[in-house]
């Protein structure tokens, strides 16, 4: 079941499409965002919103990156592993951040808190490494920028 | 006639259809190409890279490109070369890549011996392994009792979601996932849903799906011993090739027929055989007054006595059972005491159907035929579940639609995907009116619910509006017009619009609607055909041989004129209702019983003799569309299991009955048929007579791997035996004998050398995906009268009119557990719903009663207490009830049934 | 210089709002061609301008347009898509562009759809750029807010919806019949040509797909002509370029420069070279997709034939550099991991290929590499070559291991022959 807050959002996507099955990435990403990922029965409600079958609308969710299919924690920190930070070590700040938050790339803090994930390029090569905390971008990422970061993410509540 | 392209391959000029794709044109040449992603009837998507040919611009030029022959067109003066060392180092490269991670365990495959992924590294030369890296895994899921799911042998050639969402229509399977991770299956797991999963096996080119019931009783492919064979579990007379080893049928797998059904199955089809394997199989004489099997001698010599000369005796004949069968009890009894053995109903209904195909102008549409519709009206009945292939072809002809957006965008048809996107929702038309929500509804253009008498009225309104010489109907509601209007004028700006209607709905009266719209159009000068479902695999057959019902034999019972009754293969408590068998049980002195399991009549009779299953017998059976079609022996059944037809000539000899027949092969009782009705004059027409030979040699059951046949006896004895002669075909059952390709008829098998798979049916047709070389087997029984002369049906009924407290109950079809035989097999009994009533929740709250209680209601004097089931979309005042399911057999519906709870105010 | 499409972005890097951009001339453009120009003259100029695809493959813009069904008889609606799903590793130009100015990408739009005679059109945005999504909302609403999008715009006849779709990332949404797939809401799997999208393309209705630097070319084209266009390059090809670097250079970021400016300039005039302590060693001119070129290669003209000569491709003019202290075998994989994971999975050479070219050049990296590895990564570059796989992506991630292997074959061999990345622990650098 949708929330009126949701269901006012879905609406809103459903109307720039023609075929209502074009809003499902829309969609998807409205209940992730409210939710923190998508469910299995998230799943059901959004194909049952959409007129999919679950079948249809899990293929496309389990088909991009960054659609979650997993609970992830309160903060996701996506990491560029692309060409451009390989090459300015982004290595070293994954490095420190699975040492910090003692987890591996894919996985999730046992406070629920992080989960660490490597994304392709995300288009801030000029600013290398970078890494995106919560839809924030951040860039020329060093130890005590993250330091900084995280230490803002354990203030905020998500 | 297509227009023809000349094009070279490997320098050599051949003639090909132009705009074929090329990977087509080439197999029907008879090249061998490799390819996964590709199949004849889903066309190309171009996704697996096998099929890799090079193409030339001109004479001139050596460098060439490699393009995949499978989406690209074969146009005058195409040069393309196969055997180009680039192009084959890219063919095997694509199957090393495949084989990265494909699991080394064909030893434990289902699939292996049989495999197409085999097949074709064979093919490519790929044969050593470069990858040294770990392989991929994936979790496997319960997919239902059909079905076996093993992910980790994945070429992701995304057939299977090709078929099942794609063609078939199935929505609760898909493929998931992105790069190399890509999986192949249902969103959660459980039983697969679509009527039709069961072709996943035969679709997957490895061993991803496999037959799960065959998994029980495994045995590699080539030892099993094969014969044509007709599906036996619906009147559209599928063409399969069961497969037995030691006496037990081990699967079903698709016999293609060009004309019927093509490339597939459905799952009853296809997983109902297990009931010849089971318990409840009779496989020796019983007799009532001994609890052990009796000899054969003393069961004949006890027969001959009651069938003596002079005493009065009836034959019940059956519409499961060959005609063979059937007439060889004919015979015996003489026609005038002959029954066939259907309801009362259903043998008027049968009657109806044969006098509209075999004296109106509309021809009798084939499955493929139906396929190819431009438009097409369905009218009271549910083919998913009474004749699931027939919704499938129904499926593709809505399909069809999108093809003449492709020619005006210059897309080829077998270009799959840009076909589907250039269409998107556009369908051709499809109207289906029946009593209760239907499936193919899902792809329909209208639909509409009503009550039996409703849907003829519609029907008649359509046949009015087309031609104003079939009656008009009266008091026709305002909006009902406008539905026949529309429907009307859609079927006459078609082409080959096709009218479907059957049995289901147990009303003449839409029969005859459904005649009267198919003739008026006729009359228009559309070729429009009809499509009768019917309910089994000889009904049609049966009903061109004789009239009477079981409801007439009773009468001659009661009327005191019998001794002994003879039913052949047929459960009469499913024919009518159980007091009246009961009655008539307890009126006739003798009842002798020939059948192969045991049913509540075969406990009644005083004596059963062991019938023959469809595999351990030929015979003939005439599907839907009046075709008669020869089904072959497989194996030789253990104890004293004989042919029915077999068992009656030997009761008639012994019992020295006048219709004494001399009968030695089924070639000389189809003579018999032929010679003695008329409706049967040209059966034999495409048979191959018994003593057909190819230089000299039998057509072997048994493939040329077929192993362990000297050991296989050995704790019996070390003899090796001598093969069991066959005195019907020219099979044997053997693995000597003539291995090149016999005629289309009786292909036990489909192998070619190098083509070990499913997939060497190729190699068996006329062009890829055409008529199997020689012509597709059966023969049609009669054609429609060109210049008839026969009036409009003229009996419109009144409009339903819904009663208090009552309702007017109508069958409801399920695939399984409505039919007879299949249900005896677990895995389809593991998938019938129980006994219900269905009924509109606004009905139900009029009778206080609410999904999943219990309602009473009585039925011709009977009481039945039934869980309700909501089906929103009932007209009011109707209900169904389960067709054939377990304590409502015999039900003659539609009928009235009246409430017993306690109704509101 | 003349920088049309950047040269009159604030310096703070926020965006232009609409009066902003009206007072430096915006929608003047779009004005002049929805009420002053047929479709089929806006389709000539921008043909005539020379105007080429910037998102990679380079096609001719106007020529790309013509293919579109016109007139009455024309299936309706018609779509117009704008490709800002920029994902290539190593590019983010368009980002810049949509940032720092999203009325011109919306002003490019208007033009090109109505040189289409589009009814609809979409923004396919990549998920992660968040703040192009909000003012590229923003802009929109803006527009419509003054009918430069809606019905009848500029008092014209002419009607145009535009709509804001942002993906969930996946490089292979930026292919541009893969993006139609996913904006229906589909798995983004491409489809195969012909049919063309032109033709058969959003929901099989007439379809054209643009790049956002492309589009933002279109107004500048509009207002002032195609002589002056041509006249802003140094090369054949029409008008300004936005070029980019990163890597270890002093200042990596883009600049708008005019068409076939060398690399050499671009890097040592506008990067300003190579950092402290560092060599240059080669680079990828174009995005992750691109041979990797070398010293002599430096004096070569950004543009689509001079790069072609010199063996690799312009794709998006952004490139990375590699230094002396990057190890070219940890580059290659590094490439190749992201093509592998970014495979739409749908054919087999680049499906089950990638990964077996990712981990033979982990092996080789992590000094597991064997003899026999050189010559098989060789043969796999040849097997998911052009027309081979169902897309261009493969290719793509073929052409930096192509080049790599014969420039760097010296590295490969000692990688293997000694057992070791001879760069460092971590297989990247020393420090
Ligand atoms: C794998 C792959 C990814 C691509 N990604 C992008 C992209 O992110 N942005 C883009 O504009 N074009 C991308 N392209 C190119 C598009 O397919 C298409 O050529 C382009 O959008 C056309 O626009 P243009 O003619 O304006 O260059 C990609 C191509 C491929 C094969
Ligand atoms: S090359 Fe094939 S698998 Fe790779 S992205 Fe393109 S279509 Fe998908
Ligand atoms: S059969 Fe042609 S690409 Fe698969």
């Amino acid at each position: 079941m949708f929330t009126e807050k949701e269901k006012k959002e879905l609406e809103k996507e459903l109307s720039h499409y023609d075929y209502k099955r074009a809003a499902c990435i829309e969609a998807l990403k409205i209940v992730q965002r409210n939710r923190g990922w998508v469910s299995d029965d998230s799943i059901l409600d959004i194909a049952e919103f959409l007129e999919m079958t679950p079948d249809e609308l899990d293929g496309v969710a389990t088909f991009y990156n960054l659609i979650f299919r997993r609970q992830v924690g309160s903060h996701v920190i996506l990491i560029c592993d692309s060409i451009s930070c390989w090459v300015m070590r982004y290595e070293d700040i994954l490095g420190y951040l699975q040492e910090r938050l003692g987890i591996r790339p894919g996985e999730t803090t046992a406070d629920g808190k992080f989960t660490l994930l490597p994304v392709p390029c995300l288009g801030a090569c000029d600013g290398a490494p970078a890494i995106m905390v919560d839809e924030t971008l951040y860039i020329n990422v060093n130890r005590a920028l993250l330091d900084d970061i995280l230490c803002a993410c354990d203030r905020r509540q998500p | 006639m297509a227009k023809m392209a000349t094009i070279y391959i490997d320098n050599k000029p051949y003639t090909v259809k132009e705009g074929d794709n090329l990977l087509h044109a080439c197999l029907s040449l008879g090249f061998d190409i490799p390819y996964f992603c590709w199949h004849p009837a889903m066309h190309s998507v171009g996704a697996c890279r096998q099929c890799a040919v090079k193409q030339f611009k001109d004479e001139n030029d050596t460098l060439g490109r490699i393009v995949m022959s499978c989406m690209t067109p074969a146009v005058e003066g195409t040069r393309i070369s196969i055997d180009d060392e680039e192009v084959r180092a890219f063919r095997k490269s694509i199957i090393e890549f495949l084989m990265t991670n494909h699991p080394h365990d064909c030893p434990v495959c289902d699939e292996g011996g049989e495999c197409h992924l085999q097949d074709m590294t064979v093919m490519t030369g790929h044969s050593y392994r470069r990858f040294r890296f770990k392989k991929r895994t994936y979790r496997n899921q319960y997919l239902g009792p059909f079905v076996n799911h093993e992910m980790n042998r994945c070429i992701q050639c995304y057939r299977c979601v090709r078929f099942y969402r794609d063609y078939a229509g199935g929505r609760d399977f898909g493929a998931f996932a992105s790069h190399h991770h890509v999986y192949f299956g249902r969103h959660k797991e459980g039983a697969l849903e679509n009527e039709f999963s069961g072709n996943l096996v035969e679709i997957c080119p490895t061993g991803v799906f496999t037959d799960k019931t065959f998994k029980r009783h495994y045995t590699r492919k080539w030892d099993l011993q094969t014969a044509p064979s007709v599906c036996v579990h619906c009147g559209l007379g599928c063409n399969t090739i069961p497969g037995e080893r030691y006496g037990l049928l081990r699967r079903i797998q698709n016999r293609y027929n060009g004309a019927v059904n093509g490339y597939f199955l459905c799952d009853r089809g296809r997983f109902g055989y297990e009931f010849v394997n089971a318990e409840r199989r009779i496989r020796q004489p019983l007799m009532k007054r001994s609890s052990l099997p009796v000899p054969r001698e003393e069961v004949m010599q006890h027969l001959s006595r009651l069938i003596y000369f002079g005493a009065r005796v009836i034959g019940i004949g059956s519409p499961r059972a060959s005609l063979e069968g059937n007439f060889a009890l004919r015979s015996l009894v003489g026609e005038d005491h002959f029954y066939t053995g259907v309801s009362a109903m259903d043998a008027r209904l049968l009657e109806k159907i044969i006098m509209v195909l075999a004296k109106g102008p509309a021809r009798s549409s084939s499955l493929a035929e139906a396929g190819a519709a431009d438009a097409v009206f369905v009218l009271g009945e549910d083919v998913t579940n009474s004749a699931p292939l027939l919704a499938l072809s129904l499926r593709q002809s809505v399909r069809l639609k999108p093809m003449e957006i492709d020619k005006r965008l210059h897309i080829p048809e077998w270009d799959d995907s840009a076909v589907r996107n250039a269409a998107q929702q556009e369908k051709r038309p499809l109207f289906v009116a029946t009593p209760y929500r239907t499936k193919l509804e899902e792809v329909s253009t209208q639909a509409y619910h009503a009550a039996p008498d409703d849907l003829a009225r519609l029907g008649f309104a359509v046949a009015h509006e087309l031609d104003n010489r079939s009656p008009a109907v009266k008091g026709l509601p305002k909006k009902l017009h406008t539905l026949a209007e529309g429907i009307a004028r859609v079927l006459s700006q078609a082409e080959h619009p096709l009218i479907v209607s059957g049995t289901g709905c147990g009303s003449e009266a839409v029969l005859e609607s459904a005649a009267n719209v198919a003739w008026a159009l006729c009359r228009k000068n559309r070729s429009a055909d009809l499509c009768f479902a019917v309910p089994e695999c000889n009904s049609l057959g049966l009903a061109l041989m004789g009239e009477g019902s079981v409801s007439d034999a009773f009468k001659a019972v009661h009327d005191g004129a019998v001794d002994t009754a003879i039913i052949l293969e047929n459960d009469l408590y499913l024919r009518a209702e159980t007091e009246d068998v009961n009655s008539f049980f307890d009126k006739v002195r003798n009842v002798i019983v020939i059948d192969h399991s045991v049913t509540g009549t075969a406990s009644k009779a005083d004596v059963v003799v062991p019938a023959a299953a469809f595999a351990e017998g030929d015979g003939t059976l005439v599907n839907n569309e009046g075709r008669a079609q020869r089904f072959y022996q497989v194996f030789v059944p253990d104890r004293d299991i004989e042919e029915s037809w077999r068992w009656l000539r030997d009761i008639m000899a012994a019992s020295g009955r006048p219709g004494l027949k001399h009968w030695t092969g089924l070639d000389d009782i189809v003579q018999a048929m032929s010679n003695s009705i008329k409706a049967f004059k040209n059966i034999a027409e495409s048979n191959v007579p018994a003593g057909y030979r190819i230089t000299g040699q039998h057509i072997p059951r048994q493939p040329h791997r077929y192993s362990g046949r000297t050991a296989m006896h050995a704790n019996i004895s070390v003899v090796e035996p001598k093969p069991p002669e066959d005195k019907d075909s020219p099979l044997s059952f053997s693995m000597e004998g003539f291995s090149g390709q016999p005629p289309a008829g009786l292909i036990p098998r489909f192998w070619a050398p190098g083509w070990n798979s499913v997939q060497a049916l190729n190699k068996f047709q006329s062009e890829v995906g055409g008529p199997l070389t020689g012509g597709d087997p059966g023969q049609r029984l009669f054609e429609p009268v060109q210049e008839s002369t026969v009036s409009y049906f003229d009996e419109v009924p009144g409009a339903f009119s819904p009663r208090e407290n009552e309702l007017l109950l109508v069958r409801v079809y399920h695939i399984f557990g409505s039919e007879e035989l299949s249900a005896m097999s677990p895995c389809i009994a593991e998938s019938a719903p129980g006994p219900y009533i269905g009924l509109k929740p606004e009905d139900a709250e009029l009778f206080q009663v609410s999904e999943g209680r219990d309602v009473r209601i009585s039925i011709n004097d009977k009481e039945y207490s039934l869980p309700v089931k909501y089906l929103p979309e009932l007209p009011s005042g109707v209900g169904v009830l389960p067709a054939g399911l377990r304590g409502l057999e015999g039900l003659e519906l539609p009928a009235w049934g009246r409430i017993n709870n306690q109704a509101k105010g | 210089m003349e920088r049309p499409l950047t040269g009159s972005m604030r310096p703070d890097g926020l965006p232009l709002s609409i009066k902003d951009y009206e007072d430096k001339g915006g929608y003047q453009a779009a004005r002049k061609a929805v009420t002053g120009m047929s479709p089929k003259e806006v389709q000539d100029l921008a043909k005539d301008a020379n105007l080429r695809g910037r998102g990679g493959a380079g096609f001719n813009t106007g020529m790309k347009w013509s293919f579109v069904p016109m007139g009455d008889s024309a299936p309706r609606p018609k779509y117009f898509v704008v490709n800002a799903d920029e994902m290539e590793p190593g590019t983010f130009k368009d980002r810049m562009l949509m940032e720092g100015n999203p009325h011109q990408l919306i002003e490019g739009t208007i033009i090109a759809a109505y040189a289409i005679e589009a009814d609809i059109s979409y923004i396919f945005l990549r998920g992660e750029y968040k703040i192009c999504e909000k003012r590229l909302a923003a802009a929109i609403a803006e527009a419509y807010s003054r009918h430069y999008l809606g019905k009848k715009i500029f008092g014209s006849g002419y009607n145009l919806e535009m709509r804001l779709h942002t993906s969930a990332g996946r490089y292979i949404c930026g292919e541009e019949t893969a993006l139609l797939n996913s904006l229906e809401g589909k798995r983004a799997i491409p489809r195969a040509r012909p049919p063309f999208p032109q033709v058969s393309g959003l929901w099989g209705k007439p379809t054209v797909v643009n790049n956002v630097e492309t589009l933002c070319n279109v107004p500048h084209i509009i207002n002032n002509g195609a002589e002056w266009y041509k006249g802003l390059s140094r090369s054949q090809y029409g008008g300004t370029k936005i070029y980019g670097v990163s890597g270890r250079v002093k200042t990596p970021g883009l600049w708008e420069l005019p068409m076939g400016t060398t690399i050499r300039e671009i890097i040592w005039e506008h990067a300003r070279g190579m950092r402290e302590g560092y060599q240059f060693r080669s680079v990828i001119p174009g995005g992750a997709s691109t041979e990797f070129l070398t010293e002599e290669h430096l004096d070569v003209q950004m543009d689509f034939d001079s790069m072609q000569k010199a063996g690799s491709r312009l794709g998006t003019g952004t490139m990375i550099v590699i230094d002396d202290h990057t190890c070219p075998v940890g580059a290659v994989h590094n490439l190749e991991q992201f093509f592998a994971r970014e495979s739409c999975g749908w054919c087999t050479p680049c499906r089950e290929g990638l990964p077996w070219i990712a981990n033979i050049l982990h092996a080789i990296e992590n000094g597991q590499g064997r003899p026999e590895d050189l010559e098989i990564l060789a043969q796999h570059t040849d097997s998911l070559w052009l027309n081979k796989t169902f897309c261009a992506l493969a290719p793509g991630a073929m052409e930096p291991l192509r080049s790599a292997l014969q420039i760097f074959r010296e590295d490969f061999i000692r990688h293997i022959k000694e057992g070791k990345c001879t760069y460092g622990k971590n297989g990247n650098n020393l420090h």
